[in-house]
């Protein structure tokens, strides 16, 4: 932790060799949270996280106590952990997974006793073979350690988890997309509403589906009181968050910082974070959380890492990743590569997405391969107008998910802070960083 | 005679007892198979319909949709080079260029000797060591082209068996119980099974234990219910 005195919440362990084995985890106070919880109500244990204002890490933000306190009551209540972590330039369940399993299987214990959950899902990306291998581990340690499964450290509370592997495809982090993938389905994201699966989840009941980083907050939260959360960052933006960087930066990583108290300049050139650009080059542009989020210039890194004032700015903290751009990176390619990703993912329900990702994503190799026409540039614009009409963050949405009207924040941002340089491209008939 | 292995067919079962509804099992079980086979076999998919109780057709729609099952035959190390944003801006494609002349195939082909497929992927979440690359789902990160050859020449050589398990294999450790919190609550079994009895424990044997014995029988008919999908070709994983 840098720059703050606040303490690592989710990464206190990660510095042990054996930070994933059960000796370590009860070592360093694991399963406490889950047993003072035990000694609380259910309710008591909302108002806790209600209290510490928990925010989602999982990309939308959304507090944690609100979404489980929308929950429509039915005998048959169903938590879903989101651990598909697909996001170009996210990697920061995947720590969480690999590292400390036991911390997010004691934070979804924690959750399910809280909502009542008749079983748990937790649903990893099928391409972290080591992140299943270590939470199956540790999850067969918990069953045995009896913090799992019937009568909970002895307690009168009973749930089960199931370890369920995902099969390679972005769309499944959708929350709706997950929960199909999870009956067995291809990944197709339901039509909304209704919006929440709170109303209607997994086989049609009520189900709370949860990031797993938000998850793994949870131990700390209940230990400690959700007022001490409230009480680190500011405003909406309480406690601390992980931020993955990576891109042009001399030491890209996950870093655990305050939230609202740090900015994307200390992120990308503190010595003990990203400690600045390659080779001392200059800083071109930058994106503040996920491939899609609009990008932002350099005279904005003074900006903090606060979801309100990102917001307001137009843009998004997203799934916390920031991906650094210097003078050296081509700022079409970028966005073509942004836009590839998308093609390949879109799941092919809706016809903006599905067509209108391949159109854009053929134009961008072109005008990158200096085969391009001045009024492309704009013809592009009119086309992701078509997706996300008035290209505003949040997008206006014109699909079955957000998936599609994501497309044009790269588009958008490259040809509106870089027009000059991608006309460079049409003028001289090849890229100029080639 | 069954395709898959018998323990393999004993453990899918407890894997279906996991859920509320058992066609929830179905891509465990395609993992399962892969395992077996290093992709899904016809007959795989025949045996898997039987045990998730569905039809062979619903279970090929299915896994079609997905990357990481394959329809087709793959190499025996999947590598699969990372060109998404982060390892881009680290020299990916030149990565990729490497690995195609090194192998002398395009990605997304199969060496002629059946050892290696090549595939051009998507962000693998290992983005602070970009450029990187996973070699049937194992990570390998910030390559140069000298590290590519060294490691290609390794797996050649058979030197990576311990940290690359064979193509197909996603999990090596199995779940070790089955569900318990309903145990003696006596409403567990959730509808009614018309499908041979379960082996009561384990099969598995040696260190990979199975589930083992929970109270819930394989409920059939759960998928049906399934959304009609429209008839979409897929475009995942086209250039
Ligand atoms: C296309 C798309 C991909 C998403 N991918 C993920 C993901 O990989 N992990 C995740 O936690 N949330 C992802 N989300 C957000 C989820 O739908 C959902 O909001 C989140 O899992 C809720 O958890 P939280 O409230 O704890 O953040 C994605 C959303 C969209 C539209
Ligand atoms: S917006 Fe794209 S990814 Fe989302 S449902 Fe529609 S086609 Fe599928
Ligand atoms: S961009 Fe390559 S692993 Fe994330």
């Amino acid at each position: 932790m840098a720059l703050t005195g606040a303490p690592r919440i989710v990464t206190s362990r990660i510095g042990y060799e054996d930070s994933y084995t059960l000796e370590r985890f009860l070592a360093t106070g694991g399963y406490d949270g889950l047993r003072k919880a035990l000694s609380m109500s259910p309710e008591e244990v909302s108002a806790e996280v209600n209290t510490a204002s928990l925010l989602g890490r999982g990309g939308a933000g959304f507090p944690a106590g609100r979404k489980w306190s929308m929950l429509r009551a039915a005998p048959t209540t169903y938590l879903v952990v989101n651990g598909d972590e697909s996001e170009p330039a996210t990697f920061k369940d995947h720590l969480l997974l690999e590292r400390d399993p036991h911390q997010l299987i004691e934070g979804v214990m924690i959750a399910a006793y809280a909502i009542g959950a008749a079983q748990v899902f937790i649903f990893i990306r099928g391409e972290m073979a080591l992140g299943i291998e270590r939470v199956t581990q540790a999850l067969n340690e918990a069953y045995e350690y009896g913090a799992v499964g019937r009568n909970v450290l002895g307690s009168s509370f009973s749930v089960d988890v199931v370890v369920h592997p995902g099969a390679g495809a972005y769309i499944c982090g959708e929350e709706t997309a997950l929960l199909e993938s999870l009956e067995g389905k291809r990944g197709f994201p339901r039509i909304k509403p209704p919006y929440f699966p709170a109303a209607i989840g997994l086989y049609g009941e009520p189900t709370v589906v949860n990031n797993v980083e938000t998850m793994s907050n949870l131990p700390w939260i209940v230990l400690n009181g959700g007022a001490a959360f409230a009480a680190l960052g500011s405003g909406s933006s309480t406690g601390t968050r992980l931020f993955a960087l990576s891109g042009r930066v001399n030491n890209p990583g996950v870093f655990e910082l305050e939230m609202a108290k740090t900015t994307f300049k200390d992120l990308i050139f503190d010595k003990s974070l990203g400690n600045g650009i390659i080779d001392g080059k200059a800083l071109k542009a930058f994106i503040p959380g996920g491939v899609s989020a609009p990008w932002f210039s350099p005279d904005q890194v003074d900006m903090h890492l606060d979801q309100d004032e990102v917001g307001k700015a137009g843009s998004m903290l997203g799934s916390g990743s920031v991906v650094v751009m210097d003078e050296t990176t081509c700022a079409l390619r970028a966005a073509w590569r942004i836009t590839k990703f998308f093609w390949r993912e879109s799941c092919g329900q809706c016809t903006p997405c599905r067509e209108g990702s391949g159109w854009l994503e053929k134009t961008l190799w072109r005008i990158e391969n200096g085969e391009g026409r001045e009024e492309e540039l704009d013809m592009l614009m009119d086309v992701c107008d078509n997706l996300a009409p008035g290209l505003t963050w949040p997008p206006q949405q014109t699909t079955i998910c957000v998936l599609g009207p994501s497309i044009p924040s790269s588009i958008a941002s490259a040809i509106r802070m870089f027009r000059d340089e991608l006309l460079v491209h049409v003028k001289e008939g090849r890229c100029p960083f080639a | 005679m069954t395709h898959l292995s018998e323990e393999m067919i004993a453990y899918a079962r407890q894997l279906v007892s996991l859920y509320p509804e058992p066609r929830s099992a179905l891509i465990p079980i395609c993992h399962l198979a892969q395992e077996q086979d290093g992709w899904l076999r016809p007959e795989a998919i025949e045996e898997i319909a039987a045990v998730v109780g569905v039809s062979p057709a619903e279970v090929f729609g299915t896994a079609s949709f997905y990357d990481l099952l394959h329809t087709e035959p793959a190499g025996r190390y999947v590598v699969s080079i990372c060109t998404n944003i982060a390892c881009m801006l680290a020299g990916a494609y030149d990565l990729l260029d490497h690995a195609e002349k090194n192998l002398g195939i395009k990605a997304g082909g199969t060496t002629p000797d059946g050892l290696f497929t090549l595939e051009d992927a998507e962000c693998i979440a290992g983005c602070d060591n970009a450029p990187c690359l996973q070699v049937n789902g194992r990570y390998f990160g910030k390559l140069t082209r000298a590290e590519f050859d060294k490691l290609v020449e390794d797996l050649r050589a058979g030197e990576l068996a311990e940290q690359v398990p064979p193509h197909g294999t996603l999990c090596r450790v199995r779940r070790s119980v089955g569900l318990t919190a309903r145990d003696g609550g006596g409403d567990a079994r959730l509808g009614t099974s018309d499908e041979p009895e379960r082996p009561s424990s384990t099969s598995g044997g040696g260190t990979a234990g199975g589930v083992a014995g929970s109270e819930r029988g394989g409920a059939t008919g759960g998928g049906t219910a399934g959304t009609s999908q429209p008839a979409r070709r897929r475009r995942r994983g086209k250039k």
